[in-house]
This record gives C-alpha cells, structure tokens and sequence, in this order.
C-alpha cells in the first residue's frame, strides 16, 4: 500500500517540477512522463496484488478537517479501476511526449503535464478515497485538472465554450452526490464510507440510488445526461481524450457501483431502470456516432454507447441480485466491470489513433480523409484492433466482456419469472442492436478513413507518426488480443471484484463463465489456425502466378477520381433515415438548376436530442427566471448595503422570536 | 461420438455449394428452363481457385484480407452448430452467441474490404449491408432466446434436440429465423443474387471486385453461410433427438437443407424484391415475430 | 380446444401485427376480413361443448358480415375512391410494429391484473390478444391519416370487444354484441357513404385535412 503512496507523490512531484521548469519544454515533459512511469508502474504493484489475492489493505492518517479523514483503501473493487487507469495513463503520457511536442513553440507545455499528472493521481485518489471529504476533493480536483487539459488550445472559441459546458456538467453532478453522501452518512459521527449504514429504509434508498444515478451519471455519461461528453472529448488534446473517455468517466461507474454496494440487496426497479437507461445510452449513442463527421466526435459518442452497455451489465446485475439469483448477479456485474478495463484500453487506442491521424493531416473531418491505411500502416493496423475490439467482435476483448454480459441475461431470460424476464430479453436485443450498429459505425470509421483514395491534400500529404506515438498503440491493441485470448483467466480475476459488491464471494458462478470462456477461447485459437492455413492456402495458390494491378472496377467509368468514392455521410444515410423519428437530422442541399451542372452542395447535421431537446429549453427558462430577479441588481453600493441590513435585521427578528 | 460430428461438418463442407445448385434449379423449373447444372457452384468455385488475381491499385492488405477472414470465421461457425442431434464439435452454453459474433467479424470484414476499393457502388453495397445486419442480429437472438427458455438450456447442441416444432411458439421463431436466413444469406426478398445492376444489390456488389482465388474463398463462404444458418432453422423444424441413429438423423437434415433450398427457389420465383425501404421493416417484422414468440414462451 | 383457441389468439395479434405493418389499403380489408372469419370460428370453438342453434347463428351471422360485408363495403369504398395506399400516416410502419410489440407487453401485464376475467376466458392468452386487438384499432384509428383506415380501426376495436365478450360469456353478450355490430356496422356504412363523399368533393381521402372544413 506504501507502494501506491510514493508512486503518487512521485507523479506529483513530476507534475511540480514540471511546472517549475515550464518554460522548457523538453524539461518539462521529461519530468511530466518519467514521473508519470516511474509511479505508475510502482503504484501498480499493490494494485495487482489485491486483483490477484483479493485483500483489501488500508492507510488511515490523520487529518485535521472535519467530518473528513485520510483514509484509503484499496480493495479488490477499486483495485479493478485503478489498473486500467495507470496502464492508460503511462501510454497516454508517452504518446504525449510527441504528440504534444507540435505545439511546444506555442503552449508551455509544463502547465499540461502538471495538470495531466495531478489528473492521473485524482482519478486514483478518487478509487481509494474511503472518506466523503476526502473523496469529494479528490473528485473535483479530479474535473478541475480535466478542465484545465480540456482548454488546452484555449486560443479557439469553440475549445473555450467546450471546456465551461464541461465545468457546469460537472458541478451540476457533484450537486446530486452532496445530499446523497449526507443521507448515506446522517446518524453516524463520521463521513467515512465505513460506517455508511446498509439499513436505509427504501425510499431512502431509492432516493440515494437515483441521485448517485444522476451524480455519478453525469460523470460517466449516461443519457441523457452526456451532453458535455461529446463536446469536452474532442475539444482536448488526443491523449487527454484517450485519458478523459477511456478511464476518466470510468470513476462515475465506481462511484455507482461504490454506492451499491453500500446500499445492500437492490429492489427489482433498480435493476430494470439501469437496463433501460443502459439500452437508451447505448442505442443512441452509437446512433449519434454514425451520424457524426467528426473523428474524435464519433470516438466521444461510442463512449457514450459504451458507458450504456457497462450500465446494462450492471443492471443486469442488479436484477439478478434483487431475484437472488447468484449466477446472473455475478455474471452481469463481472462482465460490466470486465467492460471498464476493456472499453478503457480499446477506446484510449481509439482516440491515440484518432490524435495520430490528426498529428499528420491535421484534420478530423471523415469525409476529408482516405487512403491512410498506405501512408500510416501502424495506426491503421492499431486502429482497426481497436474498432474490432470496440465493436465487441471475437477475438477480441470487447466480445469477452459482452458476452459474460448476454450470459448473464441468458441465464435470467430462461429461468427468472416473466416480470424480471422481459427485461434482460430487452437487454439481450438492445446489446444486440448496439453491437450491430456499432459494427456499421466503425466499418464507417475505418473504412472512410483509412481505406479508399485519399479525398484530400491533408490525407495525401500524410506521413506516419514517431516512435514513440507508435508505441502505446501497439501495446494497447496487444493487450486487446491477449485479453481476447485469455478470457477465462481474466474473468476469474472478476471473482474478488464482484465480492466486494454483492457482499459475498461468488467464485462458483465466476468458474462457470471460466468454463465458457475456455471455449471461446479454444474457438478463437481454432479460427487463428484456420485463417493461418487459408492465408497459406492462398499464398500457395497465387505464387507463380501473373497478379495484375488496375483501377478499381466501377461498370466500364474509366476515369473514376477520389471524389466519386462513398463518403462517410451517405455510408451512414441510410441509418439515419431510418431513425430519423429520433435523430431529426437536418440536411442541406443546394443543387443549381442551371442548363450546365455546377458545384452543388449537401451538408447535414444531426444535433443532439440531449442537448437541443431537454438543456436548451430548461436553461433558457431558468436564465429568463433570473433575469427577472436582475432588478435587484441595481449597482449602487448603498442599495447593496441596504440588502445586506434588511438581512441582518430579518435574521436577528427570527432568531428572537 | 466425435466421428459423428466430424462426418457431419465433412457432410457441410462437401454439400454446402449443393444448395445453390438446388435453389437455381428450383428457379428454373419454375421459369420453364433447363437451368444451369446442378453442380454449377462447384464449378465456378474451382475455375475461380486455377486462376489468377486481379487487384485494384486502390487497395490494400485489408481488400486480400476479407475473403481469408471470411472464409475462416464460416468455417468456425460450421463446427458450432449442431447436425442432426448429434452435438457440435464446439458446443458450449453460449455458443449461439459466439455463432452470431463471428458472422459478424466476417461481415465486418467483407465490408472493409469492400470500402478499401474505393469505389462507390461497393459502398453503397456495404452501406446497405450493415444496416440490415444490425437489425436481424436482435430478431436472431430473441427469437433463439425464445427456444432457449422453451428447453431451459443455451448451447445450440441442447436446444435443437429439445425442441419440439409443434408449438406455435416455435412456428413463430421458424418463421422469423427464415426471414434472417433470407436477409443473411442477401436472398430475394432482401437482394436479388442474379441482377448484375450494381444500384439494387446488396452483398453481391461488395465483391464486385475480387476475383480468382480471393473470389472462390468468397463463393465458398457464401454457400457455407447458406449452410449453417439453414442448420439453424432444419435443426429446429426437423426432429433430431440425440442417440445413436444419428447418421439417419444426419441424412434426415441433408434432406431438409435441399428442401429448405427448394423452399427459397420458390420464394425466389414467386416474389419481388423489396423495396429497400421496405426492407428494415420487413426485419423489423422478424424481430417483433420473435418478441411475441419469446411473450408466449414466457408466460 | 384451449389450443385451438390459443392459436386462434396467436392469429389474432399476428393479423394485429400485420394490419401494423401494411401500407396496401388492399391488403389491409383482406386481413380484416380474415380476423372476421376468425372471429366467427371463435364463437364456435369457444363453445363446442354446449352447441345450441342461437350460437351457430351467431358464428354465422358474425362470420358473414366481419368475413365477407364489410370487406365487400370497404372494398367498394376503395375502389370508388381509387385510393390504394395510405400515404403519410403519422406514425412510420416500423415504429408501428415496434409499438404493436410494446403494446402486446403492456396487455399481457394488463391481463395478468384482472385475473377473473382470464379465468373465465379458459386460456390465458384470450385478454391480451384481445386487449391488443382493441389498442391496435384505436392505434390505427389515431396513427393514420387515411379514412378508410380508420374505419378498419374501429372494425379492429369492435373484434377486441367481441373476443372477450365471446369467450368469457356466452349467453348476455348476444343483444350487447348485437348493439355493437349494428354500431359498426351502422359506422362502416356511413363511413363508406363518407369516403365516398369525401373523395367526390376533395379528391382525396386525408381525414386530417378535414379540419379544413371549419371556418
């Protein structure tokens, strides 16, 4: 436990001093990133033993704030989330070394890696706080430090307004978890989470339960309470964005799960609420991704989905923890949380893709660029790992993870009574639309991107990147194989995990889902093999003979040119035209009708539902409310004193009565 | 009994281009034709491995992939599905999940390899085909959820021996399976397998551009892809109890797949292809069938 | 029996489904008519064991006039108007058939909540196939724009009320059903004098641009 303490003071002191020495950038970053390794990799060697052994160890310290205390624990279940969050943290840090590096004559760059380094060891305090004060300080520090990474390129008018939307969406979470953490606490002398009674009546828990759904919802992104998630993502430099969507959100799932756990044996409509919003997040937000022409926009909405499958798995959890059926608890909440580190390592390969294609043409439009399968190989290669992985294809590890969660519901749909029944066969369809959808968002992705004939000068123009931007990529899409393959050891993993939830050690069921794994991966060895001997078979087949090199077949059109190509726009058209009841996207087409066919144009836009539909209009009420009540705001100072009196004086009457 | 369902998956691997040959014949007696021969999809399969390759300078690794990836995930997919009562050499609780993954990783993969040519028309094609797919996979999953609480088991291996066709609720999900298999395997009413006008097809027009070895892999995997989910849905109508008379019971499912070809030559022949935009919806209809199907088992 | 019945139900919320998912007004009267004869046989089946000649009247009278009149008068209606399909009805087929689905699901709670009437019925399955016939014509009859449709609609309504009428209690429901029939029957005639009308005077059927009508 020591261990975890030094390795985050390390990162700190690396964060400081590259603070201290901001003006040289290559100082800086060479504090930010080293500090940023070195503590990682020794703050996680207690991490794994606790995933391994499942202890739990504490550090209790004395602190002089009320109500709060320094107390850490690192148990199983945060151990869980504090792994992927020093394995990504390392690749982003070195990526970044290069990436951020373009930018070295414009930024003092050891502002970012303080913030970066003070970002990676909030999100860690945030999963060993065992203290409300304490947690609540590391959580803000935690969206401070995020924002300040956000407004990086704060010069840009849009990087400005996408970091304050973030900042609000944050702040309106935190304002759900204060009442929630005093209900948890009232009637107890201390805030620690220790103490938290598990005796709550039910609407009390209920009402505990709904305001960590929104508080910690908000963070994680649900919907529809993600509206600052496609906007912030994005506007941050790559590795921040892989930091911010892989791991980062990850802490809302903590914070809920942390909370179940405190709140003891769920009612039925937790669970099928959970795998409502779970479905709805999903659906939607793999919807909203196809509909986007934006790289990292499209990357920031499959987070979106992804949050909404791990919230289905823990649903599905819940459901099978309020029927007491042990099989589908365990399963659901294993393959939920199995989801976390899986979505963290894809998507933070995801968005290092997506900085690498940015890196070199300097644009995230898809429709611009193309082709980049030949000028970049590695990233592309990486990239399509990753966009496999994401859309949970064996043999991969998203396919490990969602099928313990289709398990889980398969095991309740056929066995638990109809009423608890038709929800986890919703599950299983809506998992089964995502897991379609998302297929057709990323074959856009991957397809328009890298593949075809560069659309444009940036994609022609492209190189591929450094060293050491290759370098996380490859280590991240080899752990997305080796998870892949190893799926019945890994889940086993998930047995002390899942314990700290459900209270008692579920090791039997966990064994089973081991069993199937084994299968799956037997399955995935036998394809490996099979695809090995047709690769061969083919080879063998075409050597010797002459293999011709052409244009592109397209029926006789001799002369075909890279605009002619599919673009990602009309890839996805017929999705959205399909949805269109919820999408609502709004075309622009300009034809002219002129004899002689000139430049037409077509442009559409799909604005989000979240925010259109339910932000707008209670923020424009709410901000023409206080403009009403601007009349108090006269501007002359003895008015204010006047208030300030008539205050006093009301607060003095009432005390007297 | 592991000879069983190795002779069965050779029973797969020899017959599966069979089908085609049965469907176009069904179609040409229907039209007064002779129709090409019965073995016609072997021949073109072996014409295409004895000959050369022609690529696009437009591609890339990723456009030789497809039809390898393909080809291997079929083949997967052939040895997780049951035959004739006899258990799959893969068969574990779950492997209908893994069944409809890796059709999915060959469909992620034909895709690309379509995109990779850059041209519009495969595109379009590519398009069209991840839309409907990502409909049918919940009308394929709830429909299989449905027999799946009806025999209280979720391996294939164990569902198909217990269920007993002669509910309603399993004609239902036969009836909602078929559509799938139709949509699958790109069959009219969904796509038509013989226009060669690019605009109104579907899976046909993603391998517009492969050829020699590549586009034998392809033909292969199709007729395979034909095969297994016709598995699915024989294995479900035709009785195959689990026991010792299983070559019988294999050749009973070889008989029902020929006559399940015959049954799609007739719908070939007596139907137009759909609208496309009338095609989600008549997926749409597949998956509210199995909704209902898995409703009824539930009660 | 209760199996031929349960199938008769399956039919019924299939026949549901599909008078959903069709656009073909054709099509439509042609399952409308097929859910008549269901109807008919229902009576027959339902009481197979006490058959008395009221009940064959009744089976015959219903099976003749939902099998055969109304889709004779519909089809008229149609013809005359020369209207084939509906046009832009204000919910899509899809989200139609999604909520055919959802609403199977919230008649099938609905039924489990008034078990009296489910045990009269014998199958379990009778109160919300029937209850979902009766929300698909009100669907129908709010979803579409087309008049015609929205006559089918009532005639769907009306087979609901039939079916739980007829499988739970014989021997009252006779003059009630009777009511009912001549309503309908009294509402497809004058809707088909209607569609007729329409058509003449505005060239369409679009009941939603009737409110042009008022000043």
């Amino acid at each position: 436990m020591s261990f975890i303490l030094i390795g985050l003071s390390v990162i700190i002191a690396g964060g400081l001093l590259a603070l201290i020495f901001c003006r040289n950038s290559q100082l800086s970053t060479l504090f930010g990133v080293g500090a940023t390794l070195v503590g990682c990799l020794m703050a996680i060697i207690p991490v794994l033993k606790s995933i391994f052994y499942g202890n739990a160890e504490t550090i209790h310290l004395v602190w002089d704030m009320p109500y709060g205390s320094f107390f850490l624990k690192l148990d199983p279940l945060s151990a869980f989330f504090i792994l992927p969050i020093f394995v990504l943290s390392m690749m982003a840090a070195v990526y970044g070394k290069e990436y951020l590096m373009a930018y070295r004559d414009e930024k003092w760059l050891g502002i970012s890696w303080f913030f970066f380094n003070l970002l990676v060891v909030s999100m860690a305090m945030v999963c060993l706080a065992n203290n409300t004060i304490l947690f609540l300080i590391a959580w803000e520090i935690m969206a401070l430090s995020s924002f300040f990474l956000v407004a990086f390129e704060y010069e840009k008018n849009d990087v400005r307004k996408a970091s304050w939307i973030y900042m609000v969406a944050s702040y309106l979470g935190t304002a759900c978890l204060l009442p929630m953490f005093l209900i948890l606490g009232a009637g107890s002398h201390s805030l620690d989470f220790d103490v938290f009674s598990k005796s709550l009546s039910p609407s009390m828990a209920g009402i505990c339960f709904i305001l960590a759904l929104v508080g910690f919802g908000t963070k994680a992104g649900i919907m529809p309470f993600h509206v600052w998630l496609p906007i912030a993502h994005p506007a941050a430099p790559s590795p921040v964005s892989a930091l911010m969507s892989g791991v980062m959100i990850k802490t809302g799932i903590y914070g809920l799960v942390r909370i179940l756990s405190f709140l003891g044996a769920p009612p039925l409509w937790w669970g099928w609420l959970l795998v409502a919003i779970g479905i709805v997040s999903g659906v939607f937000g793999v919807l909203y991704a196809l509909a986007q022409h934006d790289l990292k926009r499209l990357l920031a909405y499959h987070s979106v989905e992804n949050i909404g499958i791990i919230v289905t798995g823990l649903g599905v959890g819940v459901i099978g923890w309020s029927a007491n059926m042990p099989v589908v608890a365990a399963l659901g909440f294993a393959g939920g949380l199995l989801h976390v580190v899986n979505h963290a390592l894809f998507k933070g390969l995801l968005f290092l893709g997506a900085g690498s294609v940015f890196h070199n043409t300097h644009t995230l439009k898809i429709d611009h660029l193309g082709g980049l399968v030949k000028k970049m190989p590695f990233t592309a290669l990486s990239f399509l790992i990753g966009a496999i992985a994401i859309s949970g294809l064996p043999p991969l590890n998203g396919f490990i993870s969602e099928f313990v969660i289709y398990m889980a519901s398969f095991q309740g749909a056929i066995e638990m009574s109809p009423n608890a029944a038709i929800f986890l066969i919703s599950a299983i369809a809506g998992l089964a639309l995502i897991g379609g959808l998302a297929a057709a968002c990323f074959t856009k992705a991957f397809g328009i991107v890298f593949l075809g004939e560069p659309r444009g000068s940036a994609a022609r123009n492209a190189r591929e990147s450094g060293f050491w931007m290759i370098i996380p990529m490859m280590i991240l899409s080899i752990v997305c194989i080796v998870i892949g393959l190893t799926g019945p050891f890994v889940i086993r993993m998930m047995s002390p995990v899942t314990g700290v939830i459900l209270g008692s050690i579920h090791s039997g069921e966990i064994q089973t889902a081991s069993n199937w794994l084994g299968y799956i991966t037997m399955g995935s060895l036998v394809f490996i093999v099979i695809l090995a001997a047709i690769a061969g078979l083919r080879h063998l087949l075409l050597s010797g003979r002459p293999v011709e090199n052409v244009l592109t077949w397209d029926c006789g059109y001799a002369a075909p040119t890279a605009q002619m190509q599919y673009t990602a726009s009309s890839f996805a058209q017929p999705v959205l035209e399909l949805f269109k009841f919820f999408l609502r996207t709004k075309n622009n087409i300009t034809i002219s009708d002129a004899y002689f066919p000139s430049a037409s144009k077509f442009e559409s836009h799909t604005p989000d539902i979240g925010s259109d539909g339910i932000y707008k209009p209670i923020i424009r009420t709410t901000t023409n409310f206080f403009r009403q009540l601007k009349i108090v705001q006269e501007g002359r100072i003895h008015l204010y004193v006047l208030y300030l009196v008539v205050t006093l004086l009301i607060l003095l009457f009432w005390n007297m009565r | 009994m592991e000879i069983a369902s190795i002779i069965n998956i050779g029973l797969g691997l020899i017959l599966a281009p069979l089908l085609q040959g049965v469907i176009n014949k069904t179609k040409a007696s229907f039209a007064g034709r002779t129709g090409p021969p019965l073995m016609q999809a072997y021949f073109d399969i072996i014409k295409q491995l004895k000959k050369s390759a022609v690529y696009s300078k437009t591609t890339s690794w990723i456009f030789k992939a497809g039809p390898v990836v393909s080809l291997a995930a079929v083949l997967l997919a052939l040895a997780i599905v049951p035959m004739g009562g006899q258990a799959a050499p893969l068969a574990f609780p779950g492997d209908l999940l893994l069944l409809a993954y890796i059709l999915g990783l060959m469909r992620f993969f034909t895709v690309i390899a379509a995109l990779d040519t850059g041209s519009s028309f495969e595109g379009m094609g590519a398009s069209r085909e991840v839309l409907y797919s990502a409909l049918a996979e919940p009308a394929l999953l709830i429909g299989l959820g449905a027999i799946a609480r009806e025999t209280k088991t979720i391996s294939l291996s164990q569902i198909m021996p217990r269920a007993h066709f002669f509910s309603p609720e399993i004609v239902l999900v036969v009836a909602a399976l078929l559509i799938v298999f139709l949509c699958e395997n790109a069959r009219i009413p969904f796509d038509d397998p013989n226009t060669h006008l690019e605009l109104t097809m579907i899976h046909e027009v993603m391998v517009l551009d492969h050829s020699g070895p590549d586009f034998a892999f392809i033909l292969y995997s199709s007729s395979l892809k034909l095969w297994v989910l016709g598995l699915l849905i024989i294995g479900i109508i035709f009785p195959s109890p689990a026991g010792s008379f299983w070559l019988l019971y294999s050749m009973i499912s070889v008989f029902g797949l020929l006559l399940l070809a015959v049954v799609v030559g007739i719908i070939e022949s007596t139907m137009a292809r759909l609208r496309l935009a009338r095609i989600p919806q008549l997926i749409i209809a597949a998956g509210s069938l199995s909704a209902f199907a898995f409703i009824l088992v539930m009660r | 029996m209760d199996s031929t019945i349960e199938i008769i139900m399956i039919l019924l919320v299939l026949s549901d489904m599909a008078l959903l998912g069709l656009s073909r007004l054709r099509a439509c009267i042609s399952i409308v008519s097929f859910q008549g004869m269901l109807m008919g046989l229902l009576v027959l089946i339902a009481h197979s064991s006490s058959m008395t000649p009221r009940l064959i009247i009744i089976a015959a009278v219903s099976f003749m006039i939902k099998g055969f009149v109304f889709p004779y008068l519909l089809r008229r209606g149609i013809r005359e108007a020369g209207t084939q399909h509906e046009s832009e009805p204000f919910v899509g087929y899809i989200m139609s058939i999604i909520s055919g689905v959802v609403m199977l699901g919230i008649s099938l709670w609905l039924g489990e909540k008034l078990p009296l009437l489910a045990a009269l019925s014998g199958s379990s399955l009778v109160i919300p196939a029937a209850l979902t016939t009766l929300f698909t014509g009100l669907f129908l009859i709010v979803a579409r724009r087309n008049a015609l449709n929205q006559c089918l609609g009532y005639i769907i309504l009306e087979n609901g009320i039939y079916t739980v009428g007829v499988v739970s209690v014989v021997e009252i429901p006779f003059l009630v059903e009777l009511g009912i029939m001549l309503d309908v029957f009294v509402a497809v005639f004058v809707m088909g004098i209607a569609i007729y009308n329409i058509n003449r005077e505005f060239d369409h059927l679009d009941s939603d641009r009737l409110n042009n009508l008022k000043g």
